[in-house]
């Protein structure tokens, strides 16, 4: 019996076979599974799960579907609010949002959200037929226009809730693919390409135009949209300059940003035979940084071939900021961590490619802005770590291009756009920003909450901009 | 108004109105070709110094290649690039009549053209098409302009008229003395700097003729000017694969460039970067001529 029993666990790959191929990691719950799950749900009256979710997602609601079997309108449901489940189910920080305030948790595990979230959303892309036929809220919003630039969570969101009011939405990409950070950062193990392009289909199935290989900013700008036709454009343009340690000797080859690393091998494929781009199988690989895109850097070098993978991270266990499910996938797969260690410098061999790190030991001080514990290091501590491949994965500033060429736009002083955090929009009448443009890096579904204000907002001001 | 000008209304962009088709095709030399391809857009922004990015489809790489020319009434931009790895290769296959997958631009820095006195522009090879616009623009704002084309034989001298028709005055050199002065274009530009007040140089080519070049107008403190071609990836500034030290700092050839300082660039480490994939790109280089890719 489900009602107050374990939460069901996540089957995955074996780590020895997952680190050696690009399937995903995680396989999703089966049919008994999600219904027994599902039944751990009390249903409770104030429902803290959906006040945990940036886009407010009606958990009690889609999970009593479950309950009765019908998974296509338990998927329906997310929809409402969520335009892309399968995505969030697989990566959102379930942990510190819906699951974080269910009142299972005080006690004991919470209800399973976003594996529930997932299995629906895979169940209803699954089930081609039963696709519900679209019809937008109110056609005659079609005549106004909306540019959306960038195709990243954030952008598909804004897209979506537009296009399903009734309004007609274009998106503009720079890449050759649709996607953004969920195709470029994201790696196929942990969330497949298969399930990024069923979820771009449902919001084309929507009426939305995507066009990709142009660059907003470069081929034309900002304003350019506004003054040819665009009632409205929301600029979702991502993190997207990568943070280097701006140490001695990081120009030698084989030193790789974490943006480079990943977008050669998700996005360009670089592992693969029938894929142009190139990339050295590597032999030893040191990762530098702790957070998330650290962890998938080393789970991707694994994957195309490395012999060893070694986390370098200056402050301890405690202080990585990486969720805790991929730290726990990465050290089962076979990546080493050494901590309380930083780099000095990198070392090249005569061809100038990189083959050793001199570190420093670091030990910890008094807290820093960050609450964290600030690193220090150890005098006479020096290193060497020998290596053949560096991925620096340090995070990465807000793209500067729409900043650099729309005249007049206000901006922090470290990049991000500013915005009115009610309506989304920026101090350009007609220009909304949201997602990690305006954050700097965060979170896929943080992306998708600011998505969700921005479409609301857009909504709001075309409205009252011709008195609807 | 051209048809193309109001399909490129950004307001009815379509999939279809923005394919990039080859109007014309041009084999420059054996081994440089020219395409000329619809892309309004990019046609009507870029300027010279700037690059596009050529993806051919699924499989393909994201190869930079320099804009050479743009016409804005047409609607098209012309690319000129060497046949040298499988990728070019592949492009080279491409007639008039057949639609590239993806071009993206136009990306970097446009060449910062003022009017300083007088401006020598050296194009060494390929680079060549990229020296091209910017002689072109250097003459339109007012300087005196000397072009020097350089060329390992006569067979690989590119766009001459091109080069001459905008300059004061023009010098073609060879390596092997089969046409034009015999030598390097260092020795032109070393006779210039001697017998003449430059302000400024502009060069664009192989590594070793950029770095050349700046030894040669060091000691003549004439500001020197060289677009880089570093590798790149996503051309965006997205992933750093471009980065080269200039002035000691890291800087992103594809957004911070592709012109620079030459005096300040780190010319070996550059060159030890380009040579990293060297196996790989030869391998699948092998692979293309063999007819067994994909």
């Amino acid at each position: 019996m489900a009602k107050g029993g374990p939460r069901n666990p996540m089957p995955h790959q074996d780590p020895k076979v997952r680190a050696t191929n690009f399937e995903e990691v995680a396989m999703g719950y089966t049919e008994a599974m999600a219904l027994d799950e599902a039944q751990r749900c009390l249903g409770c009256k104030a429902h803290p799960c959906v006040k945990g979710c940036p886009v407010n997602v009606h958990i009690p609601d889609f999970i009593a579907k479950i309950k009765d079997g019908d998974y296509i309108g338990a998927s329906e449901e997310i929809k409402l609010t969520n335009a892309l489940p399968s995505v969030c189910g697989r990566v959102c920080p379930q942990e510190n949002q819906c699951e974080k305030h269910c009142i299972l948790g005080i006690k004991g595990e919470p209800v399973a959200i976003g594996r529930l979230e997932r299995f629906v959303a895979d169940y209803q892309a699954a089930s081609e037929k039963e696709k519900p036929e679209f019809k937008p809220l109110d056609a005659s919003l079609a005549k106004y226009k909306v540019a959306v630039v960038g195709t990243g969570p954030s952008g598909l969101t804004v897209a979506a809730d537009l296009a399903k009011l009734g309004y007609s939405v274009t998106m503009f990409e720079a890449l050759h693919k649709i996607g953004g950070v969920l195709r470029y950062g994201i790696p196929e193990f942990r969330l497949p390409r298969t399930v990024l392009d069923a979820e771009i289909d449902y919001v084309k199935s929507l009426g939305v135009t995507i066009l990709p290989n142009i660059i907003v900013g470069r081929t034309f700008k900002v304003k350019d949209l506004l003054e040819q036709g665009y009632d409205a454009v929301f600029v979702g343009s991502g993190a997207g300059a990568p943070k280097m340690m701006k140490i001695p000797g990081e120009g030698a080859a084989g030193i790789y940003s974490g943006n480079e690393w990943l977008t050669r091998i998700n996005l360009m494929r670089a592992y693969s035979d029938d894929y142009d781009t190139p990339i050295r199988k590597p032999k030893k690989v040191c990762v530098i940084g702790a957070g998330n895109t650290a962890m998938d850097c080393t789970r991707t070098a694994l994957r195309v071939g490395a012999e060893s993978v070694t986390i370098v991270y200056r402050r301890g266990r405690e202080e990585m900021p990486a969720r805790a499910e991929e730290i726990e996938n990465a050290e089962e797969e076979g990546v080493v961590f050494k901590l309380l260690t930083n780099p000095k410098r990198f070392i090249a061999d005569e061809d100038g490619a990189v083959c050793a790190m001199e570190c420093l030991k670091m030990e910890l001080g008094e807290p820093d802005d960050s609450g964290r514990r600030r690193p220090v290091p150890v005098e006479g501590s020096e290193f060497n770590i020998e290596c053949d491949t560096v991925i620096v994965a340090l995070g990465q500033n807000p793209n500067p291009l729409i900043r650099t060429t729309t005249e007049g736009l206000e901006c922090q002083s470290w990049g991000g756009i500013i915005i009115d955090e009610e309506t989304g929009m920026t101090n350009i009448p007609g220009l909304f920003a949201g997602g990690d443009a305006v954050t700097g890096e965060a979170t896929v579904i943080l992306a998708m909450g600011a998505g969700k204000v921005a479409a609301k907002g857009i909504d709001n001001y075309i409205k009252s901009k011709y008195n609807l | 108004m051209n048809t193309h000008c109001e399909n490129c209304n950004l307001a009815n962009l379509t999939p279809d109105s923005l394919r990039n088709v080859i109007v014309a095709k041009e084999e420059l030399s054996p081994v440089l070709t020219s395409l000329e391809i619809s892309a309004p857009l990019i046609a009507r922004s870029a300027k010279a110094g700037q690059f596009v990015i050529v993806y051919m489809g699924e499989g393909g790489e994201r190869i930079p290649l320099t804009v050479s020319d743009s016409d804005p009434e047409k609607g098209t931009v012309t690319i000129i690039f060497q046949k040298v790895g499988k990728s070019t290769l592949e492009l080279g296959t491409y007639n008039v009549g057949d639609v590239i997958e993806g071009i993206v631009g136009p990306l970097g820095k446009p060449t910062d053209v003022e009017k300083v006195g007088t401006v020598v522009v050296i194009g060494g090879g390929v680079g060549t098409a990229i020296a091209m616009p910017v002689a072109k623009a250097f003459a339109a704002s007012g300087n005196k302009l000397i072009t020097i084309l350089g060329a390992r034989s006569k067979d690989l001298v590119i766009l001459e008229d091109k080069m001459r028709e905008p300059a004061d005055e023009f010098y073609v050199t060879t390596d092997d003395g089969s046409y034009g002065r015999k030598g390097l274009v260092t020795d032109q530009l070393k006779d210039l700097l001697d017998s003449q007040k430059i302000d400024l140089v502009f060069a664009v080519g192989p590594l070793p003729m950029m770095k050349f070049v700046c030894k040669t107008t060091k000691p003549y403190n004439v500001p020197t000017i060289v677009s880089l071609d570093a590798l790149m990836i996503d051309g965006t500034g997205m992933c750093g694969g471009c980065r080269v030290t200039v002035g000691g700092k890291p800087m992103f050839t594809c957004v911070d460039g592709p012109d620079f300082d030459g005096q300040e660039v780190d010319w070996d480490e550059l060159a030890l970067r380009k040579r990293y994939y060297f196996e790989e790109e030869k391998e699948a280089k092998e692979k293309f001529l063999a007819g067994g890719n994909k």
